[in-house]
């Protein structure tokens, strides 16, 4: 019982409205459990700057359900000690280089997933309940990797196996998105892996492009598209906040930095200058606007 | 004339005439082209959902729907690739060498090690058909290409469409079987560039060619659709500059968001 009431009141109701992208990444605590999305889905890509640049350490990764740049970002600045991830991709930019380079000196430890399993681990966290059966996966080398993945038989059938998975609940979701209103809520349109993400998350940090004076649970053509309040932990306002991956259907990806980015991060020295110049510089003096 | 990209997506959409639904997965533009070229010919019957766009993609229900909805049976084909292909399908996303330390490390499985299972023809593309792609046995098993009895799979490898041949599947020898060779290919090539055994009829016919009714479609309509999602590669194989995205809104984000939201 006592037990319960502990982990109920783990969960804050009210959203936080916070200065800037410095305060969201403030509310990461080191050795965080934390979920980001794919490239294409909202990244709060100046959120993630400001991670490193507030020296983040020991977080656990998480892909949902696969990460890009943020990833391969926050690897070569030595904030991740583990990663758990159905891919990590910078697309068409090529592989990504910090990444790389980890895994070969061993400095992450690395969990292979697929993407069905970790929307199912997330899926049982916002159902609250310890697992979720996946099909599929059986005899794969992602399987024989994973010690916390169990094997049942279908209760209710015969000679049925089945891989099940246990619930994902990331300490903290932080992603990217367009609007919010000024009660919490946060307009994500389709990108409904986000809802999922803030469901199963303990906390949900989200940037936004702005913050308008309309209820988006008001008119429901926004409402479901919308997340409440209810699972949005703090919000900050941050311009053009997922450049330079670009945030779908208002701005496109930055492709000339990305590529930039590939070049250097291509090696430790290179990293370092690419560090020096667009995260630790503060984030008022980074052009965003390219 | 036509290219060799050209020949591979003609290839694939024989595969898919007469499906009716397709998904295609990210960094696919050859797989794209050919479900798109499929649809303009299948008088509305087929549909195909791509990944990456808003004009050709009906999901509304986050990153899991492509998966729940293949788990129910409602994707008849699907597309994987590998950084390692064995003769016995299968395909290895995650890294050559040990695990996890690896000698070279791809980006990751996927959704593969789910989907070869519940998708009945998957399609496994490369364009690479070198020793080192088609390997005797892959170093890591993202996704294995058949499985014991009892293993509820109702889907898996369909054929191997690489930039030498086509080869199909069997599921019941376990092997590939060459179907056609590209021109400028024969046996004695492919088996050089093929690390694993497999079966080949005593005489190898030629891939066909594309015909001109397929390639007016595809330099013209399916190179338009598919530019949307890779406009790089339209704009390397067509010229077709400007995919039909829908534009970035001008001038500052706020502005744009605050006319989407009256």
């Amino acid at each position: 019982m006592w037990k319960l009431r502990e982990r109920i009141l783990r969960f804050e109701f009210m959203t936080e409205f916070l200065g800037g992208v410095d305060d969201l990444a403030g509310r990461i605590p080191h050795g965080s459990r934390i979920a980001v999305p794919p490239d294409y889905s909202g990244c709060a890509m100046a959120a993630v700057r400001a991670l490193i640049r507030r020296g983040a350490r020991d977080l656990g990764l998480l892909g949902v359900p696969q990460v890009g740049f943020q990833g391969d970002m926050l690897i070569g600045a030595g904030c991740v000690a583990a990663v758990e991830t159905a891919a990590l991709t910078l697309g068409e930019y090529g592989a990504a280089p910090r990444f790389t380079e980890a895994i070969k000196s061993a400095q992450i430890r690395m969990r292979d997933s697929t993407c069905p399993a970790i929307h199912a681990g997330l899926q049982a966290a916002e159902k609250g309940v310890p697992f979720m059966p996946l099909r599929g996966i059986l005899g794969s080398d992602v399987l024989a990797h994973r010690d916390d993945w169990k094997t049942i038989n279908n209760p209710f059938g015969v000679d049925d196996s089945l891989v099940v998975l246990p619930a994902i609940r990331p300490d903290v979701s932080l992603f990217h998105a367009a609007l919010a209103d000024r009660e919490g809520n946060v307009w994500i349109g389709v990108r409904r892996e986000l809802m999922l993400m803030a469901h199963a998350s303990r906390q949900t940090l989200v940037s936004v492009e702005a913050i308008g004076d309309q209820d988006l649970l008001s008119d429901d053509r926004y409402a479901s598209g919308t997340i409440p309040s209810l699972y949005v932990s703090a919000i900050a306002q941050a311009h053009r906040g997922a450049w330079p991956v670009g945030l779908k259907e208002h701005y496109a990806p930055d492709a000339q930095h990305l590529r930039q980015y590939v070049l250097l991060a291509a090696t430790e020295d290179g990293f370092r200058r690419y560090l020096d110049k667009f995260v630790y510089a503060s984030e008022s003096s980074v052009d965003v606007s390219a | 004339m036509y290219r060799l990209e050209e020949l591979l997506i003609v290839s694939i959409a024989t595969m898919l005439d007469g499906l009716k639904h397709v998904a295609v997965g990210a960094s696919s533009p050859v797989p794209g082209a050919a479900a798109l070229l499929a649809r303009s010919r299948s008088q509305g019957s087929l549909r195909v959902s791509l990944l990456g766009s808003r004009r050709h993609n009906a999901f509304t229900d986050g990153g899991k729907e492509l998966f729940d909805c293949a788990a129910q049976g409602r994707i008849d084909a699907f597309f994987l690739g590998g950084a390692q292909i064995d003769g016995e399908a299968n395909i290895n996303l995650v890294g050559v060498g040990d695990y996890p330390k690896a000698k070279a490390r791809f980006p990751g499985s996927f959704g593969s090690s789910y989907l070869y299972f519940l998708v009945p023809r998957v399609i496994l593309f490369s364009l690479e058909h070198s020793p080192r792609v088609m390997v005797p046995r892959v170093d890591f098993i993202s996704a294995p290409g058949a499985s014991p009895e009892g293993v509820y799979r109702p889907g898996g490898p369909y054929a191997l469409v690489t930039n030498r041949c086509v080869f199909a599947f069997r599921r019941k020898t376990r092997r590939f079987r060459l179907l056609t060779a590209h021109p400028g290919e024969d046996l004695a090539s492919i088996r050089d560039n093929t690390g694993f055994e497999f079966d080949a009829p005593e005489r190898v016919p030629e891939t066909p060619a594309p015909s001109e009714a397929e390639l007016a479609l595809l330099r013209d309509r399916v190179g338009r659709e598919i530019a949307e999602v890779y406009p790089a590669f339209a704009g390397r194989l067509w010229n077709i500059e400007q995919g039909n995205e829908a534009e970035i809104p001008a001038g500052s984000t706020e502005e744009s968001i605050a006319a989407r939201f009256h």
